[in-house]
């Protein structure tokens, strides 16, 4: 399966260790939260896993095949900003992912197939309750709207393994308990392994099936950068969360402490001339 | 209040714009007075019957020697060597701006050689191109693309380089190859930019127009302004000037309306960073 392994991985910038022996296996459909410090290395390590960097030792696979050379269409990522084009429509943003698989040298659909192509990115859209906001441009969406866009954006091109660098982390708490919810049930409902980066501990174990921390088990300045940050934490949250199994209903009347807020039917942050609700 | 938190009415506003047209044909109506009353005959300062007649002269009578409108021959002549080489020099600075911003290789082996290029005089090699390319339209072209160009490239070069890096990950991610991200990406979201770059590079495009026209020409804006100066027309080269300038913020105005009705997406992206 879609395993991925990280194998005593160190990174350095200019003479500094950043990371230093990252040792990690992922199970496949696992939700893994990634919490540490500022500036200790989350980034720089979600940056490693979309082939934007390499370890400078250590080695990263996934399904017993190493990591390719550059980013591509089997690892999907959400920033916290600049993750949609805003050049581009709504719908735009959603069928581009379509139109570079189908359309190498124009990168562009016309006729019956950019109908059809239009039509899963509008499933897509209705999916994360963007529907009705089709003919927007990114910059009359609220940051929620933005992000659920991304999010709808990444998993048309049908990813393996969803990587997240903080996509929560701008948005206000009523907005943000509510993509939790859509977060959720995307990862439920899609065969992904998701790694999200926060700095938000209950966004962590709201969310995930394990909690990761990363930090520097020494940080003096008398250290000059010698030693980087690692794994120290590593729970498994409980009780259990099972990908495709979501929780039963009656937690919809008491959710538990670190349960996502529960949907309650039209979302603040949704297009106000919405049909369905996700 | 303080003078930074002032701020004139709407109806002011347009009122104090007119204020500087104003004081300038005023002035020069007094200092023309006072010339024309010394001496009826004087050529530098004429009055605005003066005008009136060269004007409709130039725009509205056939020439006697030739059998053309002289002021429409000579828009025609200057616009059309202008929106060649204008045109010239958009689709190097496209083409160059985006492989020099994008592809470090390119990047590499052009990025200073273009820096070094930007930095010749056009008119200094004026005289190679009329001696290479002869005194046709040709080597006018090229100055104004030597000219111009250059400054597009490096403009669009660094717009692209101001792309935030995450798009073309995300790009990546989507299964996009260099050139779809080039094709889907870049070039549309430098189209936008490219016209501001074009707008400023209007000014020097008639600069190095009209140097060459006065040069080596038989037809042109600014060949006729040379042309009369021998005969000290300032009643052509005035209105000649005026007609140049409203052609250049004509060209202006309209590049800023194709801006916004062609990149409708462009001034929230712009004012959201
Ligand atoms: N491209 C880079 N060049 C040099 N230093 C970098 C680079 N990227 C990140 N760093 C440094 O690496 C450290 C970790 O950064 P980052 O991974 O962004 O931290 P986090 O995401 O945990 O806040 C920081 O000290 C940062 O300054
Ligand atoms: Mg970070």
């Amino acid at each position: 399966m879609n395993a991925i392994i990280v194998k005593d991985v160190w990174k350095e910038y200019d003479g500094r260790v950043i990371l230093e022996g990252i040792n990690l296996e992922i199970a496949p459909r696992a939700f893994v939260a990634l919490v540490g410090p500022s500036g200790c290395g989350k980034t720089t390590f979600l940056r490693m896993l979309l082939s934007e960097e390499r370890p400078d030792r250590g080695t990263i696979t996934i399904a017993g095949a190493p990591l390719p050379r550059e980013p591509g269409a089997d690892r999907g990522v959400v920033f916290q900003r600049y993750s949609v084009f805003p050049h581009l429509t709504v719908l735009g943003n959603v069928v581009l992912g379509l139109e570079l698989k189908a359309a190498p040298l124009l990168g562009r659909l016309f006729g019956s197939s950019r109908r059809a192509a239009e039509d899963e990115a509008r499933g897509m859209l209705a999916a994360v309750g963007l529907a009705g906001s089709e003919e927007k441009y990114p910059a009359q969406l609220s940051g929620g709207m933005q992000q659920r866009l991304a999010l709808a954006q990444a998993l048309i091109a049908k990813p393996k393994v969803l990587l997240l660098d903080e996509p929560f982390g701008a948005l206000d708490p009523g907005i943000r308990a509510e993509i939790h919810v859509l977060m959720q049930k995307l990862w439920h409902e899609r065969p992904l392994t998701v790694v999200m980066v926060t700095h938000d501990l209950s966004e962590a174990f709201s969310l995930g099936t394990r909690v990761i921390a990363f930090e520097r088990r020494r940080n003096e300045p008398s250290d000059g950068g010698r030693y980087g940050a690692t794994i120290t934490r590593d729970f498994e949250v409980w009780p259990k969360r099972i990908a495709g199994e979501p929780r039963p209903s009656k937690k919809k009347t008491m959710p538990g402490r670190d349960d996502p807020v529960p949907s309650t039917g039209s979302l603040r942050d949704d297009p106000a001339l919405q049909g369905d609700t996700p | 209040m303080r003078l930074i938190n002032r701020r004139p009415a709407p109806g002011v506003a347009r009122l104090l714009a007119l204020i500087p047209f104003v004081l300038v044909v005023v002035a020069y109506l007094i200092g023309s007075g006072i010339r024309l009353a010394e001496n009826p005959s004087d050529k530098l300062l004429p009055s605005f019957a003066s005008f009136a007649a060269a004007i409709n002269r130039m725009a509205f009578q056939l020439d006697p020697r030739t059998g053309d409108i002289l002021l429409l021959v000579d828009t025609e002549a200057s616009l059309y060597r202008l929106f060649a080489a204008l045109a010239i020099a958009v689709i190097i600075g496209l083409v160059l701006g985006i492989v020099i911003g994008l592809l470090p290789y390119f990047r590499a082996g052009l990025g200073s050689f273009v820096a070094v290029v930007s930095m010749v005089p056009p008119l200094a090699l004026l005289p190679i191109l009329f001696i290479t390319m002869g005194l046709g339209e040709a080597s006018k072209i090229a100055l104004i693309v030597i000219g111009v160009a250059p400054c597009l490239v490096r403009d669009v070069a660094l717009r692209v380089g101001d792309l935030p890096p995450q798009q073309s990950i995300k790009a990546q991610t989507l299964g996009a190859s260099t050139w779809q991200i080039i094709l889907r990406v870049v070039l549309p979201q430098t189209l936008p930019r490219l016209i501001d770059s074009l707008r400023l590079q209007i000014g020097p495009a008639w600069l190095f127009l009209i140097a060459a026209e006065a040069i080596a020409s038989e037809s042109g804006l600014g060949y006729r302004i040379f042309l009369v100066r021998r005969y000290l027309a300032m009643d052509v080269i005035l209105p000649y000037v005026a007609w140049i300038t409203l052609l250049a913020f004509l060209m202006d105005r309209t590049l800023a309306v194709l801006q916004r009705r062609a990149f409708p997406w462009f001034e929230a992206a712009r004012a959201s960073g």
